[in-house]
């Protein structure tokens, strides 16, 4: 017996320690470990704190878009006014412009205050005309010309009401900025309320906003995205078409077949520069290129939709890249050891491996286009487009903008009108991103789950 | 090394299937295989032996050109499979790697069902004329691989989703399925318990009648009991080729007899 041991020491000389009791080494390293902890958590709540300030303003200021002051009156068709020639015949008819239906318009409106017994107060004729929106007589017009059985009868519309009295229901015009402005009178913001209290005037759902084109600047209550939809929608699917098969192959080629030399590295880092290159140098380059060089139509999809497809093509390349290169070599080697070709390895192996990396990059990719703004102001797409573009194929050369093009150019506008109508258009950008992103998250889960 | 039983076999001189002469093999500067030369006999089981990094593997991978999917690999010399070299330029990897047939190292079961890993190869090398033969060469293949018990009834369960020694099975059916000329395994046991081994082992002797097996394997019995003829590599060199009996009775390198009775490796 040595005495290290009849002193309860471990033979190489250290006293033994009880586990129950953790050394001051051990709680050091507990006291690190619980702090880093502590600041990845402060990070992630900042992070949501700041996403969620952002929803809430967004929220707030844009929902509004979604609903506008709307008036409700009887109006008869008067037939002598808008089928002079009285025959029904729709060419005909379609002489009559849009100030034929205002004149129809008013005359039915001030009949229908008269009927309920509102007094215009202060008032004139005039100012109460003012309160129906400018586009009113215009969709008015639409609506007789596709069902002309309408003329002579008397029909309940329901119309927009101007942006002013829009902006008096939603709190953004009072008393007294109606004072110094010179679009709408106090009387008239008066005659307004009496209309409310009449049930002739209310705030109703304007799913509109979604479809009518854009509007010029005396008609932010008309102002639509429709145009801008449907650019978004046509450059989408280009970039997709174009973008996705050409990625992928770049990438497949890249990763399974090309030589590993200096050439292939070259091009690597080039991919890389490409993705790192700001998006307005490839608004420059498709200006220079697409527009004054093949002289392809400007303001057209087609064009966004391959200024576009340059900046995400590095992106998908390098996610889908890195999800080929995530397969295990394990598996190449088991496929080529039971002797299946290069080409077999690939398309029955690692690319279905890789189909979660890749769908998802490639969705995340398309995502980002959906959302870039920059090149497109430079290719003309922000311009001014009130008519919808054509349908495809044909379609794709038609002017049009793009959902972040309408949020910018609404927002440069002086009507504050407008910059709650960009709220809203920037809400239908995010749910379209948020139905991007998730689709891509359910897609991955349904590919992963196979194994 | 008692329990090690050296059973007397009647070894056939059988003609080379595959001969090697001065293999020297470069992974960038390192010298991996160093002037081997060496001729695998057909149907007959070749042990390689040797302590852990002498190029066992590399060697192996140099005998089906599994050593072309690695970029840095240089391979030098000559390697005949029935006299034909398989480093001519007109030589298509692909076509002679269902002929030497492989099983690696490490389990690498494909991320699909059992039935498709097994079913894989005769599939794409058109070896079935239907949906009834492919059903026969998988379950004979699994049986073979000792694994047809154990998984009959779930053949379309994934194959990752086995035990590691079942998969190594697995793959050593998968590799059976294609019917190869030569097949080289890679440490086909290490990862079974002694029932399975004894099994796999009992396979690689069936095989023999019809095909020549290279096995690579770090357990002296099990060399003993299943090889015909031993290599033992040391260090990138080929230190001593012959006949399992006399490698393991009386070798003539006393490297080889050091690593043998344990005192290198
Ligand atoms: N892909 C590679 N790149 C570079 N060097 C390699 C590579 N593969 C093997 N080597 C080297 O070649 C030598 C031989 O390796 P090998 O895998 O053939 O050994 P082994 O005999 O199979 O060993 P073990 O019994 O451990 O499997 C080792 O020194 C190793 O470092
Ligand atoms: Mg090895």
């Amino acid at each position: 017996m040595t005495d290290l041991s009849a002193a309860g020491s471990s033979p190489l000389g250290r006293t033994r320690r009880s586990i129950l009791i953790a050394s001051p080494e051990m709680k050091r390293r507990n006291r690190v470990e619980a702090r880093f902890k502590y600041y990845g958590i402060a990070a992630i709540a900042v992070s949501l704190a700041i996403l969620a300030l952002m929803l809430f303003i967004i929220v707030r200021d844009g929902t509004s878009a979604f609903v506008q002051a709307k008036l409700t009156f009887p109006v008869t068709l008067d037939a002598s006014v808008l089928d002079p020639k009285g025959n029904g015949n729709r060419d005909e008819m379609a002489k009559v412009t849009t100030i034929g239906y205002g004149k129809v318009l008013t005359a039915s409106f001030l009949a229908a205050l008269q009927a309920k017994g509102i007094d215009l107060g202060e008032a004139s004729e005039k100012d109460a005309a003012a309160m129906i929106s400018k586009d009113a007589p215009g969709q008015l017009r639409a609506q007789v010309l596709a069902d002309p059985s309408l003329l002579g009868k008397t029909i309940e519309v329901t119309v927009l009401a101007g942006g002013r009295i829009d902006g008096y229901l939603k709190g953004r015009v009072t008393m007294d900025t109606a004072q110094r402005d010179g679009n709408v009178t106090p009387e008239q913001l008066v005659l307004a309320d009496k209309l409310i209290a009449a049930g002739m005037l209310a705030k109703k759902l304007n799913l509109q906003f979604l479809t009518l084109p854009d509007a010029s600047d005396q008609r932010p209550e008309a102002a639509g995205l429709g145009v801008a939809l449907v650019g978004s929608l046509y450059m989408m699917l280009m970039v997709a078409v174009m973008c996705v098969p050409v990625g992928v192959a770049a990438s497949i080629y890249l990763e399974e077949f090309a030589p590993k030399n200096r050439w292939t590295d070259l091009i690597e880092v080039n991919i890389a520069n490409l993705a790192a290159v700001p998006s307005i140098v490839f608004g420059i380059l498709g200006l220079a290129v697409f527009i004054n060089f093949m002289e392809f139509p400007q303001s057209s999809s087609l064009v966004g939709a391959l200024v576009i497809s340059l900046m995400t093509m590095p992106t998908i390349i390098i996610a889908t890249r890195s999800a080929i290169k995530a397969v295990p070599p394990s598996i190449r080697d088991a496929a080529l050891g039971v002797g299946a070709s290069r080409m077999q390895t690939v398309f029955h192996h690692v690319l279905p491996l890789a189909m979660p990396g890749i769908l998802t990059g490639a969705i995340l990719g398309l995502a980002s286009a959906l959302g870039e703004t920059a090149p497109l102001l430079l290719i003309g797409m922000v311009a001014f487009v009130d008519n919808y573009p054509g349908a495809p194929l044909d379609g794709f050369g038609d002017p049009a903008t793009a959902l972040p093009v309408q949020v910018y150019s609404w927002a440069s506008r002086s009507d504050p009108a407008f910059i709650e109508r960009s709220n809203g258009a920037i809400i239908v950008l995010l749910v379209f991103l948020l139905i991007m992103n998730v689709s891509a998250i359910l897609l991955r889960r349904k590919f992963e789950r196979r194994w | 090394m008692n329990d090690m039983r050296i059973t007397e076999r009647t070894v056939q001189t059988n003609q080379a299937k595959i001969t090697a002469r001065d293999v020297q093999v470069y992974y960038g500067d390192t010298h991996a295989i160093k002037d081997v030369s060496v001729d695998i006999l057909d149907k007959a089981v070749t042990a390689f032996i040797g302590p852990s990094g002498c190029g066992k593997s590399t060697f192996l991978r140099c005998l089906n050109r599994m050593n072309d999917t690695i970029p840095i690999c240089r391979v030098e010399g000559k390697i005949l499979l029935d006299g034909e070299d398989i480093r001519d330029v007109r030589v298509d990897p692909v076509q002679l790697r269902a002929k030497v047939g492989m099983v690696f190292q490490k389990p690498n079961p494909f991320p699909k069902s059992i039935y498709d890993n097994v079913a894989y190869g005769p599939r794409i090398h058109g070896l079935v004329r239907n949906k009834a033969e492919l059903d026969e060469v998988v379950e004979s293949s699994l049986k073979k691989a000792a694994l047809w018990n154990e998984v009959k009834d779930r053949l379309a369960a994934p194959g990752t989703g086995l035990s590691g020694g079942q998969q190594q099975r697995l793959c050593i059916a998968r590799a059976v399925a294609t019917s190869p000329e030569v097949l080289l395994m890679d440490e086909p046991c290490s990862a079974l318990d002694p029932i399975a081994t004894a099994q796999v082992e009992e396979l690689i002797d069936e095989l023999r009648a019809n095909f020549s097996v290279v096995i690579v394997t770090h357990s002296m019995q099990q060399a003993a009991r299943v090889s015909q003829k031993t290599a033992f590599f040391h260090l990138g060199n080929l230190v001593e080729y012959g006949d399992t009996t006399t490698i393991f009775t009386n070798p003539v390198d006393p490297r080889t007899e050091s690593y043998i009775s344990g005192r290198i490796g």
